[in-house]
């Protein structure tokens, strides 16, 4: 048991859960290690989280950390309206959503996309393993053509691909990401945390039960191989200074609303994430030549979140009492007598 | 003979998008302001121009607010597609005002026929081209109110209680008035018919007209709502959209601009009670509103919110029909599928208004009583209740604060050290909650829609399972006690109504009927689901109870039958109305005169 105490005076353990009851070496329990270890080091505190899920295996692992705080796994594909209600009636809550391809592409694509649209502020992981595994490994609809079920069939249907659909959207910040992959993930998740408005992180992660086969697009085999990582990402939080010298035209930096910083190290593309056309291209023709991209692949930190939209005040709407609610007396009788 | 007194039905037919409305609505606060009381049924099409409209203003020196039928005393014939039908439907010795291009060919006898240029009139004597389509309709009112003289003081009051906020349109509209006046009198001058209009002074005095959505909206901004998400749907839209209409004169901070409301178009019913969910669970009054399509797609979410025990108000403008049916036409037919929305067992609190006071007042019911049991309340108003017009007196300010039930604070958690959020303290069936955000280590707890214990942890357990469904039928029992009451007026008769939403208004008229033949019958009237003891004791010490209601089914009749204990079910008769139309006071005397044998 580690004794590092973060930001918020809590150690690690304070950022786990309940033991998962997913399948050993399911790649949405590395995600939620990952989680573990943002949030941690963001030094988030557990009475302001609030885990927010539909209906899957991805669903049930806001259960497995944070105990401590607030979590909602609600019915299929329905995340992000509750969500969006939440975030309306308390803007001081940090809401994090954990999705599936299921829950998140096929059940809940238009709630999924109108919440892009809206820009509701939340963090949303779509633990995407291209397969149902509850229900026992039928295709999903993120599943790619010619990927092999277990079982033998063969998917003829065009995915979709929920960083494609959130760019279409003008979603204001779009990432992917391998479950595999915590150097990667791990600040992705803190800046999707950081971010001010809907954060969409994709991340490939392996059903070892159902879709890790010969065949599959989505096993751990073939992603190792077909991953294409678009950029070093290290994200700083707006509390921490910068210790690293940077080799000058080596490194884009970004600096998020909080004053928080990315740093993102060229590779052999030199990606701008502002550039949201530029991703969907970059996206699209790696797929085209068998590759899958991840990293940061667009942000916008310019554009206004739901609630701000809406004119809403900072202090939580469920924190209003009468006085605030209600017209004085005299207020209410004049309203009265317009009606004639 | 001497003429009928302030006892007469007029109909304006016009075609749908015309700009009748004002029209209808100018002449119905006019005579309103006479301190005579009205009740107009707007019946309108599925359809933004084009098909036929019909405008029924019941004028009632009893004051009764119900539908009196399609026999119009007075006939404005405006659409040449419903001439033919219109003019039969026509009470016999009523007057016929009508554009005189239309053939009279087959015309009847029996009635008085005022025949106007209207088309001619608009061309020549009303100036503005824009505004001439509307104001021809304006034309009718001063022809009816030559033939019921209306004095002009009071059409004056009707169009500036109808143009309140928009003077400028006061002058164009009088003088669109007077070129009817002119036209009766130079034309018709002296013809009468048997009905009058005889003013009551003081009769109206202090009485507003206001439909059911608006007082509704209203009760959300009383009842201290801060989160709305709504689809748009016929009849409930208007519900919603006076909520954002009165939110912007009452929930901005004068200061900071800044808003005390979000209300949310969602892109479907769901999301809609999705995001008014979310928003209860995170401690806000929310709700939504909608209609019959609307919450069939609002079952999934309304088990969640039952089993999951948050708190939500859901207001159900019902329609007519299963399906989409008749979309801007009125039915009770929500009832039996509200009361038990979504699968597995679920039971919900229903309430039940009839007036617009109590749309306002249910309103505010529905937020205490959904925090008091973190539960979904429904409150199950119609089309007829919401979008027409109703007299009412004005709403009383609310004494009472907000009742936020059992939620847990910092403090509290503090104080009891350890709690279990489906656990129950009291005996009443009703858990404690906290809100997220709340700042206390042991404040965290996981909401599920799947089996959970008393600490709202996953669980399988079969005997968990039953004793969690057990404890929520504790806590419906308790609700029984407090949602509100009945509301009985006996008459000492063996023979009882049970009625419940604007069914009433019809029930008071039918029991003035009634009494007229000799049968007085004793009232309940429900105003909320579960049924309270009371309910049990009316149909005890009644012989025969007679439930009406205004779907095909009789719901709320079989309601009754599995609440009741078992000895009393054959002691229910059922009598239904359900065309769409608002149900009117002889579809509930004629039955009850036939089955109860009174000779006629």
């Amino acid at each position: 048991m580690s004794t590092t105490m973060n930001r918020a005076g809590l150690t690690r353990d304070a950022y786990k859960g309940a033991p998962t009851t997913l399948c050993a070496g399911c790649g949405h329990n590395s995600i939620t290690n990952h989680l573990v270890k943002a949030l941690f080091e963001l030094g988030i505190e557990p009475s302001r989280l609030a885990k927010m899920s539909g209906i899957g295996c991805s669903s049930k692992t806001p259960a497995y950390f944070v105990e401590q705080a607030h979590g909602f796994n609600g019915v299929h594909g329905r995340m992000p309206s509750l969500t969006t209600g939440a975030a309306l009636a308390d803007r001081q809550l940090i809401m994090l959503g954990v999705s599936g391809d299921g829950d998140t592409a096929s059940i809940g694509l238009g709630q999924y996309m109108h919440m892009i649209r809206r820009n509701v502020d939340c963090t949303y992981i779509v633990e995407d393993n291209g397969t149902y595994g509850l229900t026992k490994g039928q295709f999903s609809a993120t599943a790619d053509v010619g990927s092999v079920q277990k079982r033998g069939s063969v998917n003829e249907f065009q995915p979709i691909d929920p960083c494609m659909v959130a760019l279409t959207l003008g979603a204001s910040f779009v990432a992917r990401s391998f479950s595999g992959d915590g150097k990667q993930l791990v600040p992705l998740l803190k800046a999707a945390l950081a971010h001010r408005g809907t954060a969409i992180l994709d991340v490939i992660s392996p059903c070892v039960t159902f879709n890790d086969h010969e065949g599959s697009t989505k096993s751990y085999a073939y992603v190792k191989d077909h991953d294409t990582i678009i950029q070093d990402v290290t994200f700083i939080p707006y509390f921490e200074e910068i210790t690293v010298d940077y080799e000058p035209g080596t490194t884009r930096e970004v600096e998020m609303h909080d004053g928080s910083r990315l740093i993102l190290k060229k590779l052999d593309d030199d990606h701008d994430p502002s550039d949201r056309v530029g991703a969907m291209r970059l996206i699209e023709e790696n797929r085209e030549r068998g590759i899958l991209v991840t990293g940061l692949l667009h942000m916008n930190e310019s554009m206004s979140d739901f609630a701000t939209r809406e004119g809403l005040g900072a202090s939580p709407l469920r924190d209003l009492g009468e006085s605030e609610l209600r017209p004085s007396r005299s207020e209410f009788d004049t309203f009265m007598a317009t009606f004639g | 003979m001497e003429p009928t007194v302030n006892d007469l039905t007029i109909t304006a037919a016009t075609v749908n998008g015309s700009g009748s409305q004002s029209a209808n609505l100018v002449l119905t606060r006019a005579i309103f302001s006479l301190g005579i009381p009205v009740a107009p049924k707007n019946v309108f099409p599925s359809n933004i121009e084009g098909l036929p409209t019909w405008y029924h203003l019941r004028v009632s020196q009893h004051g009764y607010q119900g539908r009196r039928g399609e026999n119009p005393d007075v006939l404005v014939a405006l659409n040449p597609a419903t001439w033919a039908a219109d003019l039969r439907s026509v009470r016999p010795g009523g007057a016929v005002i009508y554009e005189e291009a239309y053939s009279t060919l087959d015309a009847r006898t029996d009635l008085e026929f005022f025949p106007v240029p209207f088309s001619k009139l608009a061309k020549t004597r009303i100036q503005s081209e824009t505004l001439r389509k509307q104001l021809t309709n304006l034309i009718y009112v001063g022809i009816v109110a030559g033939l019921l003289e209306i004095p002009l003081s009071a059409l004056e009051q009707g169009i500036q209680r109808q143009f309140q906020s928009k003077p400028k349109a006061w002058p164009v509209n009088l003088d669109a008035v007077q070129v009817g006046l002119e036209y009766w009198n130079e034309h018709f001058a002296g013809r009468k018919i048997d009905h009058r209009l005889e003013p009551n002074p003081g009769r109206t005095d202090g009485l507003m007209l206001v439909d059911g959505n608006q007082s509704a909206a209203l009760g959300c901004v009383m009842g201290g709502c801060t989160v709305a998400a709504w689809y748009p749907i016929t009849p409930s839209s208007s519900l919603c959209e006076s909520l954002i209409s009165y939110s912007e004169r009452f929930r901005v901070d004068p200061e900071s601009g800044e808003k005390r409301i979000a209300v949310v178009q969602a892109e479907d019913e769901l999301a809609a009670l999705g995001m008014a969910i979310g928003a209860g669970w995170a401690g806000a009054r929310s709700m939504t509103s909608t209609s019959g399509p609307g919450l069939s797609l609002m079952a999934e979410f309304a088990g969640l919110a039952y089993y999951t025990e948050i708190p939500v108000v859901i207001f159900d403008v019902q329609r007519a029909g299963p399906s989409t049916g008749l979309p801007t036409r009125t039915a009770q037919g929500d009832i039996g599928f509200a009361f038990t929305l979504s699968h597995g067992d679920t039971r919900h609190l229903l309430l039940l208004p009839a007036t617009v006071a109590e749309c306002y007042e249910m309103a505010q019911t529905a937020f205490d009583l959904a925090d008091r049991f973190q539960t979904p309340v429904f409150v199950m108003s119609d089309l007829d209740l919401g979008m027409n017009l109703w007299m009412s007196s004005p709403f009383a300010y609310p004494e009472q604060g907000f009742d936020r039930g059992k939620v847990l604070d910092r403090d509290e958690l503090e104080r009891v050290g350890q709690w279990g959020r489906y656990r129950d303290v009291d005996g009443d069936g009703i858990p404690f909650r906290t809100l997220p955000g709340t700042d206390h280590p042991l404040a965290g707890y996981f909401t599920r829609g799947s089996g959970h214990d008393e600490n709202a942890r996953y669980s399988e357990n079969a005997a968990i399972y039953a004793g969690n469904l057990d404890r929520l039928t504790r806590k419906f029992e308790t609700a029984r006690a407090e949602v509100p009451a009945p509301i009985v007026d006996p008459e000492g008769s063996s023979v009882g109504l049970i009625a419940y939403g604007t069914t009433h208004h019809a029930v008071v008229e039918a029991r003035d009927l009634l009494r007229a033949k000799g049968l007085a019958v004793d009232y309940l009237r429900l105003r909320a689901l579960p049924v309270s003891a009371s309910v049990v004791e009316f149909v005890e010490t009644h012989e025969r109870v007679y439930v009406v209601e205004q779907n095909r089914d009789g719901q709320m009749y079989d309601i009754l039958r599995l609440e009741l204990p078992p000895a009393l079910v054959g002691r229910l008769r059922s009598i239904r109305h359900y065309d769409g139309q608002p149900i009117p006071a002889d579809a509930i005397s004629r039955p009850l005169l036939e089955l109860e044998a009174v000779p006629v």
